[in-house]
């Protein structure tokens, strides 16, 4: 299968390399237009800063070619933000794939900001869970999330629930890292190279 | 509802683990990329690998090894030692690796935890803090691998990193470190409760009721040890059992 990561300013392109290969599939980390557009399936990593990644896919036509992929598209983290409307992080405009908005948590008093560890997923309404026990635990890193939305598969709960997971059409977001959620991370990016 | 992390550092030295390590089952105990598959599989949440080599290639063989535990290793790990800018933190992070510990040349030069919060984010700058508690019952920084103390307290730098950005604090009791008597409550808890970011907790855990008290007394986010994962005193399996009966969050 050939699968392809959008390269970009971001963070762990390297650790979803790996974690693909440890699944037998060898990916291209590739900018390349026509290479995105060719692939059976593109994941859209991401650790970073919502506002400084937008610029630089904007500046590249990296935005509109990659809200027009018709493949199975995963964005992972801040990959999956910004296939949303809208990121309060710097304010930020995103690609609008999802309807949902992403927001920053608020300090609740006891709950530390941003959530850092393993919590637990919950609800699933996708393939993309096939095979998982409800409450499986994935790890998590991050201070701002999508809200639930029409378009939510997943719940997590942390000050307050939220989407873990978003699916809409041919694409798919997860908020937290399939790339360093042990086995369970792994079955689910198993499960995304296996939708048919 | 978010789990409370157990996780085993590996101290490295040219390459290899050190402070002992007693693994059947592994081919080569000296190993860090071995072992911390090992520990991978056995349920560790996390891994800390941290480099007290001192050499000139120092850059290049973190470098190296964080690629080869990336490739291996299904979930986060931290690496450090040593780490002192921005183009260190670049280099590892390219590397594979998740989080990088900073310790002395942060307290030296504290802008740099802005600078690397600014570059690559707060969620992978982990601010580690070796801490001494002197005869006037204050809590004091000590730096470079706790052999040069400082006036400033151990809460005080705690803050003031967390409001340059770090991601999170990994702190060390010197008095509890290598004793097996139990990790540092007060100041554990003091520090936890005094900042927004987590804190992982270091030195002490020898049992599994430590381990307890540490995140309930403790307030820890995280525990960490080493030696009596080596050593296989404490199995990771059966702590995060004995956690969850204990009624913690904990993933298993």
């Amino acid at each position: 299968m050939n699968v392809a990561i959008v390269k970009y300013n971001a963070g762990n392109i390297l650790s979803v390399t790996y974690a693909l290969e440890r699944l037998g599939i060898s990916p291209v980390v590739t900018d390349h237009i026509e290479e995105l557009q060719k692939a059976d399936r593109v994941i859209f990593p991401g650790v970073g800063e919502a506002s400084t990644a937008m610029h630089y896919l904007t500046e590249r036509n990296l935005d509109t070619v990659i809200k027009n992929l018709e493949q199975p598209v995963l964005g992972i983290c801040l990959g999956m933000q910004l296939l949303c409307s809208y990121s309060e992080e710097n304010n930020t405009n995103c690609l609008s794939v999802f309807d949902e908005r992403v927001v920053s948590f608020l300090p609740n008093g006891t709950d530390k900001i941003p959530q850092v560890g393993w919590n637990t997923i919950s609800d699933y309404s996708s393939g993309l869970f096939n095979d998982l026990p409800e409450n499986a635990y994935c790890y998590f890193v991050h201070g701002y999330y999508a809200a639930l939305g029409p378009d939510t598969i997943a719940t997590t709960n942390y000050i307050l629930p939220y989407s873990a997971a978003l699916h809409k059409n041919n694409f798919y977001g997860v908020q937290f890292h399939p790339e360093k959620s042990a086995a369970v991370g792994e079955k689910i990016l198993q499960n995304f190279l296996d939708i048919v | 509802m978010l789990a409370k992390r157990i996780i085993a550092c590996l101290d490295i030295k040219n390459g290899r683990t050190v402070k002992g390590v007693n693994f059947e089952n592994i081919r080569d105990a000296g190993n860090p990329v071995e072992l911390g598959a090992l520990y991978a599989g056995a349920g560790i949440d996390e891994l800390v690998f941290l480099d007290i080599t001192a050499t000139n290639e120092k850059r290049k063989t973190l470098a190296d090894l964080a690629k080869k535990i990336a490739a291996v290793i299904n979930i986060p790990f931290t690496v450090g030692g040593g780490v002192s800018s921005i183009e260190d933190v670049r280099v590892l992070l390219q590397n594979g690796a998740d989080k990088i510990a900073v310790n002395s040349a942060a307290f030296k030069n504290p802008s740099l935890i802005a600078n690397l919060a600014k570059e690559f984010g707060s969620q992978c700058i982990v601010v580690a803090i070796d801490t001494k508690q002197e005869a006037d019952g204050q809590w004091y920084v000590y730096l470079n691998g706790g052999t040069v103390p400082t006036t400033t307290t151990c809460l005080a730098w705690a803050q003031e990193a967390a409001i340059l950005g770090a991601g999170e604090i990994l702190l060390t009791s010197m008095n509890h470190d290598g004793t097996k008597a139990g990790f540092a409550l007060d100041i554990t808890a003091a520090v936890s409760n005094a900042v927004s970011i987590p804190v992982i907790a270091s030195g002490g855990g020898g049992s599994m009721e430590h381990f307890e008290a540490v995140f309930k007394a403790g307030a820890a986010d995280a525990a960490l040890a080493a030696s009596i994962f080596h050593f296989k005193e404490i199995e990771v399996h059966a702590l995060k059992s004995f956690l969850l009966d204990k009624g913690l969050p904990i993933r298993l």
